[in-house]
């Protein structure tokens, strides 16, 4: 059991985090690369009819779940109205009821949408085939006329109905002209084609809905056909029997119903109105997971105040450092300052940048070993000469920095506080080794801990990782497993491949 | 090709690297606890003391700022003396006074300090200067080592000592390190010291080792450094077989010096030994662990380890050629 126990922890800490990171990136739709943009609509249905006297009710269909897109949000807008929503067979309907309405009304239906690769909405099960309508003569036998020719070019449900919208437009024929004609509305030709494919016992139904454009008004709606194929609806356009929908194309309700249904009231109107937006991906996956209503949110970073936030952005970058440290020492076997020196190091190169950074540094750390030099000739104790050192130091940055804001570099000026503290400690520590290791080791290992942070804040600041890291801070536990992984390497170090070569060519003892 | 070793031929010759020193030898058979016991040379010396062991004389000990004023008295007694933190790693903080002229001290380097910068150097020490982890320490001014001639025209100031590296308590292998001008008299390999490889059966020196390459003679003297032969070599294997009981440590690295006078002495144990033993040797101590893993008995005395010890590795050094 103990031989496993590490491989079985880190598997778990890998999977955790795998979990994670899958459910937040595929089903929140979190992006995986910084600065992502997600397109969203805005789409507005105004509703417009005038009261005949009396309390109004106005039933409205809405877009319920709407295929390939996500609904963000949802406005009713409306002065004087109760508002109840509901579902009504297939679709979803808002039911607007006034008492004393006066002159003509008009109710607005906002809601954003956004694409969703992934379609939430489950698979409608299959209707079953449905009895074909009781046709009089000639039109009993025309339509199996009709139905008999289609057959015999189609293959599946989806070319039957396919072969069966062009001959409605192409062929007018003695026995299709029965049914249509072609001043028909898109609208009546849907409801022939559902009419023909019930004789052919096939469910079909017929959807309304808009495209989604950059920025429109006054929207035509669309009626497509829609068949049920026993796994799924597949749309078909009744114009020229092509299936599916268009990009960008979103269905408001289903049937043969009209949209708007009035009581008491007259000339109802609807129009619709769509802008496209654009908004960074993150918010629009956090309103999402806040629509799904799930748990990981409620433990997001993004709950936390901006100023904490931009901490820990730069914190959550620390273990990846950490994991750096552990990867060039144990499996290089490079050596450095300390243990995690260099990991601050970096840190504080995020402020200067790296070029500056390793200038300002071997600077700053040179002339303040010469003043720690001078100041062991005091015989100072440790504490107090440390504090000269820091001393010194500050007083050193603040001459680079006058310095250089007079010279017009802008470099010197961004040493902050933090590195500030950390290049006293590389003073004092590499002071230490100088003195009781030689200068040979001091420089070994400070030019050891230079290239550690070089390597660490390269890693550090890449956005890409910078942002995985904020968004997906669970991938912390994978750094923790490689690092529990590297915890249990006892094999050679690359630097002792070079440090022990005289053992080359030696006879085995 | 030429720079580096191959992993694969390192672990032919079951060389032992840093990662698997701290993991399967210095993790596996040295339990924490017993450390204090081996970092702090005051309590070694006591321990040592207690079992009977030969070990350089304490004079006193300092352990306050207040107590320097002290120092006078302690030193009072002979003429030159060494100062060093009870918690030192390294070698680091260790100051020899060879002799005295009046006030003033000579240092092995023959640089002259006055009382004060003595004082100076024991509150450097007190203040956990050269300490691991930086602890507030305690000065021990102890006897020094008049190292025995034998090493005369090998070292170049500084006293050399000998390292045992002993595993459950078997000696495994052994060097002689040799100080060097680049060491400052320190007798750390990777300060510049010269390691130089001990055959276990005979006590007879080897090649030896220097900044990780093979040398035949003392850089600074050039004086020819195989072929020595240790005195009293059987005593020197079974009282570093012995510090095995006193600590309880699986793995060790015993320290001693030879003085002129008193013979063998046990300077320091160390916890956690170093790998250029193995260079020093030609030869890896995986291999060694594994022949002692076989032969291992529980209740065996240090002589008869030492004795077992000597056995098997008589002839695994490289003969002095």
């Amino acid at each position: 059991m103990k031989r496993f126990h590490l491989p079985l922890l880190i598997m778990a800490l890998v999977a955790m985090s795998l979990t994670m990171f899958y459910h937040k990136a595929f089903n929140l739709g979190f992006p995986l690369t910084p600065a992502q943009t997600t397109s969203n609509w805005i789409v507005e249905a105004r509703v417009g009819f005038e009261p005949t006297g009396g309390a109004v009710t106005a039933r409205v269909f809405i877009p319920d779940q709407p295929r390939g897109l996500a609904i963000l949000d949802e406005n009713f807008i409306s002065r004087g109205y109760g508002l109840t929503t509901g579902l009504v067979g297939e679709n979803r309907e808002a039911v607007w009821t006034t008492r004393q309405p006066s002159g003509r009304q008009v109710l607005y239906y906002r809601t954003t949408v956004y694409r969703l690769d992934r379609d939430r909405r489950g698979e409608d099960p299959y209707p079953g085939p449905v009895s074909p309508p009781q046709w009089e003569e000639p039109y009993a036998s025309a339509a199996e006329e009709v139905i008999t020719r289609v057959r015999a070019r189609s293959a599946d449900i989806t070319s039957f109905a396919t072969v069966l919208v062009r001959d409605l437009k192409q062929e007018p024929d003695e026995n299709i002209s029965l049914f249509v004609s072609s001043s028909d509305s898109d609208r009546a030709k849907v409801r022939t084609a559902i009419d023909l494919l019930a004789g052919a016992r096939i469910p079909a139904r017929m959807a309304h809905g808009i495209p989604l454009t950059e920025r429109s008004r006054d929207l035509q709606l669309q009626t497509w056909l829609e068949v049920h194929n026993t796994r799924e609806w597949v749309p078909i356009n009744i114009h020229d029997g092509s299936v599916g929908y268009p990009e960008n194309f979103m269905v408001w309700w289903y049937g043969d119903e009209d949209p708007v249904r009035l009581n008491r009231a007259r000339n109802p109107q609807i129009s619709f109105a769509v802008t496209q937006n654009y908004m960074d991906a993150i918010d629009v996956a956090q309103q999402r997971a806040q629509v799904m209503d799930s748990w990981l949110m409620d433990f997001s970073l993004f709950n936390l105040p901006v100023q904490t936030q931009n901490m820990y952005r730069v914190l959550l970058l620390v273990p990846l450092g950490a994991m750096i440290i552990v990867l060039l020492r144990n499996i290089v076997g490079i050596q450095t300052f300390g243990t995690f020196m260099p990991v601050l190091i970096a840190l504080s190169f995020r402020e200067t940048e790296l070029l500056g950074g390793i200038i300002l540094f071997t600077l700053i750390v040179s002339l303040g070993l010469a003043i720690r030099f001078y100041l062991d000739r005091l015989k100072l104790l440790l504490v107090p000469r440390l504090a000269s050192v820091v001393i010194v130091v500050i007083m050193l940055m603040l001459t680079l920095s006058i310095l250089s804001h007079n010279l017009g570099i802008e470099h010197g000026l961004s040493v902050a506080l933090f590195p500030m503290v950390i290049l006293a400690m590389t003073i004092e520590r590499m002071s230490i080794v100088w003195e009781e290791h030689g200068p040979s080791d001091a420089i070994r290992q400070g030019i050891g801990s230079l290239a550690v942070a070089a390597a660490a804040y390269l890693l550090m600041i890449n956005p890409t990782i910078d942002h995985l890291f904020f968004v997906f801070p669970e991938l912390l536990l994978i750094a923790l497993a490689v690092t529990l992984l590297l915890g249990r390497y006892t094999g050679y170090r690359l630097s002792e491949l070079v440090r022990f070569k005289a053992f080359k060519g030696e006879k085995a003892s | 090709m030429k720079w580096f070793i191959s992993p694969r031929e390192l672990r032919r010759k079951g060389v032992v690297g840093m990662n698997q020193r701290n993991a399967d030898l210095i993790a596996e058979h040295n339990p924490r606890p017993l450390y204090p016991l081996v970092d702090d040379k005051l309590r070694t010396k006591q321990l040592a003391l207690e079992a009977g062991m030969a070990v350089p004389e304490l004079y006193g000990v300092i352990e306050t700022n207040h107590d320097i004023r002290h120092l006078p008295r302690i030193v009072a007694r002979s003429d030159d003396f060494v100062i060093k933190p009870a918690h030192g790693a390294g070698g680091n903080g260790i100051l020899v006074i060879t002799g005295r002229m009046r006030d003033s001290f000579r240092k092995s380097s023959g640089r002259m300090v006055d009382l004060e910068g003595v004082g100076h150097h024991v509150s450097n020490v007190l203040s956990g200067m050269h300490s691991l982890g930086g602890q507030p320490d305690k000065a021990m001014v102890e006897y020094r080592v008049k190292f025995d001639p034998l090493f005369e025209k090998v070292s170049h100031q500084g006293v050399p000592d000998i390292r045992t590296v002993v595993y459950k308590g078997y000696p495994i292998m052994a060097m002689v390190r040799l100080p060097t001008r680049d060491s400052d008299g320190k007798a750390n390999l990777h300060q510049g010291a010269v390691g130089v490889g001990v055959n276990l059966g005979t006590g007879r020196t080897g090649k030896g080792v220097w900044h990780n390459r093979i040398v035949d003679v003392h850089p600074d003297t050039g004086a020819p450094i195989q072929g020595l032969q240790i005195p009293g070599w059987d005593a020197l294997l079974e009282m570093a077989a012995r510090c095995f009981e006193i600590t309880g440590l699986g793995y060790l690295g015993v320290d001693v010096v030879l003085d002129r006078e008193r013979g063998p002495l046990m300077l320091e144990l160390n916890a956690r030994p170093g790998l250029a033993v193995q260079l020093a040797n030609g030869s890896g101590l995986g291999e060694r662990v594994r022949l002692i893993e076989s032969l291992h008995r529980e209740g065996l005395s240090p002589q008869r380890r030492a004795a077992l010890a000597q056995e098997c590795f008589s002839s695994a050094a490289k003969p002095a050629a």
